[in-house]
């Protein structure tokens, strides 16, 4: 068997009194893209911002490619990881957040060399040319030169991609990448996402798009009331929900 | 005048030939007639005064004023830079997690816009009566009283003081940066110093330059409080000279007439310079 890229292990997450999470545990396996579905409060971001140690889970461990995130165990203690070791954890991930969050006072060629300038310390020259390159991946060559208002939602979304995409993760996360756009936006940010997870890429993606979910996903795990309540397959999940909130949760979406 | 067409309700015309009558706006006529007044009895009254012009016009240039124009610039864009580097220090440092460093910087803020910023030049002029030498233990140190030159004296009390207002302007400017800024930039790995430096100051400051403009045309008046501890600024240099010849209300007109064309140069600047940092924000198309 596989050793899983992401193994999370027991996770619980707790906001002054109100259970985010609890007892969570997943495994996503290399080149897998995993589909988190659920109600709204159910716990999806948390997960995932404790993937980005974003937020710190109360208890439990999340290992990234062998590496425990946030935290080292040095005989009977764990003791935090310094801010500087966890921001190198976190080059292994790339996040794409529900509203773009791009920078507002750079265009977007900036805001994918970014990363590449300030983090990696690559050459002007050389981040550029990467960061152009990332551009017309994403479809968005010729807006180089704009500034983040002056795209539409879906481009702001791929341009978020790509900034993502410069630092070389692993494993990218996707907090409802689409959730924030017009009707008409949603497909081209999906393609995008589509031709990522074609690439090979390990994804965990939070959605409602479930048509999306069950043509990408390898695996779907459906969440609810801060916890996994059932997984597997999508065609399993999505078509053949054994679990009853799984049912309800699926026929009021699909209507 | 009855709309004829069928389906619409009866009784209600239309008007749209019917020309607006002009209104009479007696309140303007009123004011205008007031001001008219006051203004009239102001020139009689500045006519009969024994106002010089001809003193004014001639102090207006000469060099002793123009190096206090000069002065109180200097001092002006000192006092001002030293109060944005501890201001932009002391915000970052409010806002850190560090209980001793947000502590201090709450102390500072406290300490300084407590108290009354005349008396903070005075206490920085007189340092020589409790403190005869200053320095630093070991490496260098002189006598309190060559180093606290009015100069010096001028420029930490009122950059010191300015700090701390700036300080406050400056934590508005970056609680006003959406947190998702923050996330984003630590999402690709950048650490909190880089993260400040290069995603969350230029957008605070977009918030923080148009009451940082204010400060400083503050702060060019502030200066003339300098004159007290015998800094030549343009206000001293003024006061100087009145009292040799006496002339005081033309000497106080002279310097009343350079503050007002600094800060009438200084607006249009403010206005450039928020436009400059305004990049990104409103611009146009989508
Ligand atoms: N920073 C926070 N402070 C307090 N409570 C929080 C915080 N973040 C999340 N919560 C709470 O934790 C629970 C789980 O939130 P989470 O955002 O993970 O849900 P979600 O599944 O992503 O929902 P949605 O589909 O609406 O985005 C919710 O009840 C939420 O109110
Ligand atoms: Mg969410």
């Amino acid at each position: 068997m596989t050793a899983p890229l992401v193994a999370i292990r027991h996770v619980s997450k707790t906001f002054s009194g109100h259970r985010a999470l609890q007892d969570v545990s997943l495994d996503v396996l290399p080149g897998k893209v995993v589909c988190l579905i659920g109600g709204s409060g159910s716990g999806k971001t948390t997960l995932l911002r404790c993937v980005n140690q974003l937020t710190r889970p109360d208890t439990g461990g999340i290992w990234l490619d062998g590496e425990l995130l946030g935290v080292r165990q040095a005989g009977d203690k764990l003791h935090r990881l310094t801010d500087r070791e966890i921001a190198r954890q976190r080059l292994k991930t790339g996040m794409v957040f529900q509203r773009f969050n791009l920078f507002p006072h750079m265009t977007a060629l900036g805001n994918v060399m970014e990363g590449l300038v300030q983090v990696q310390k690559r050459g002007r020259a050389l981040a550029e040319a990467e960061a152009q390159a990332l551009l017309a991946r994403v479809g968005l060559a010729e807006k180089a030169g704009n500034y983040p208002a002056q795209l539409s939602g879906g481009q702001q979304q791929r341009v978020a991609i790509a900034r993502a995409l410069a630092m070389k993760p692993k494993l990218m996360l996707f907090d409802e990448p689409t959730s924030a756009l017009d009707p008409e936006l949603v497909g081209e940010v999906l393609a995008v996402m589509r031709e990522l997870a074609r690439s090979g890429m390990t994804m965990i993606v939070v959605t409602h798009e479930l048509a999306f979910a069950r043509e990408v996903a390898d695996h779907v795990v459906f969440m609810d009331r801060a916890t996994i309540v059932e997984q597997g397959s999508a065609e399993q999940v999505l078509t053949a929900p054994r679990e009853r909130r799984t049912q309800d949760f699926l026929s009021a979406v699909l209507g | 005048m009855m709309d004829a067409r069928p389906g619409l309700a009866p009784g209600f015309p239309d008007i749209s030939a019917i020309p607006v009558a002009r209104r009479t706006y007696y309140g303007r006529w009123f004011a205008a007639a007031v001001i008219i007044l006051v203004l009239l009895a102001l020139a009689r009254a500045f006519a009969h005064g024994q106002i010089a012009w001809g003193v004014v016009g001639t102090f207006l240039t000469v060099p002793v004023i123009l190096t206090g124009l000069v002065n109180t610039l200097v001092m002006s864009v000192l006092a001002m830079a030293l109060g944005t580097v501890l201001g932009v220090v002391a915000a970052v440092m409010r806002l850190s997690p560090n209980p001793v460093l947000s502590g201090s910087s709450a102390f500072y803020v406290w300490l300084f816009r407590g108290t009354p910023v005349i008396l903070q030049l005075l206490l920085w002029f007189n340092l020589a009566l409790v403190f005869p030498t200053i320095g630093i233990p070991g490496i260098w140190s002189g006598r309190a009283v060559d180093i606290m030159t009015p100069f010096l004296s001028a420029l930490l009390g009122l950059g010191i003081n300015q700090g701390a207002y700036t300080s406050e302007i400056v934590r508005a400017g970056i609680l006003s940066v959406d947190a998702g800024q923050h996330e984003a930039a630590q999402a690709i790995g950048m650490g909190r110093i880089a993260t400040l430096r290069r995603i969350i100051l230029p957008q605070a400051m977009r918030v923080v330059i148009p009451p940082l403009g204010n400060e400083f045309i503050s702060m060019i008046k502030t200066t003339s409080l300098a004159s007290v501890i015998q800094y030549p600024e343009i206000l001293h240099n003024a006061e100087n000279i009145y009292y040799a010849n006496s002339r005081v209300i033309e000497l106080l007109i002279v310097a009343g007439f350079w503050y007002l064309v600094v800060v009438s140069i200084l607006s249009p600047l403010q206005h450039l310079l928020e436009r400059r940092f305004a990049r990104g924000a409103q611009v146009h198309g989508r």
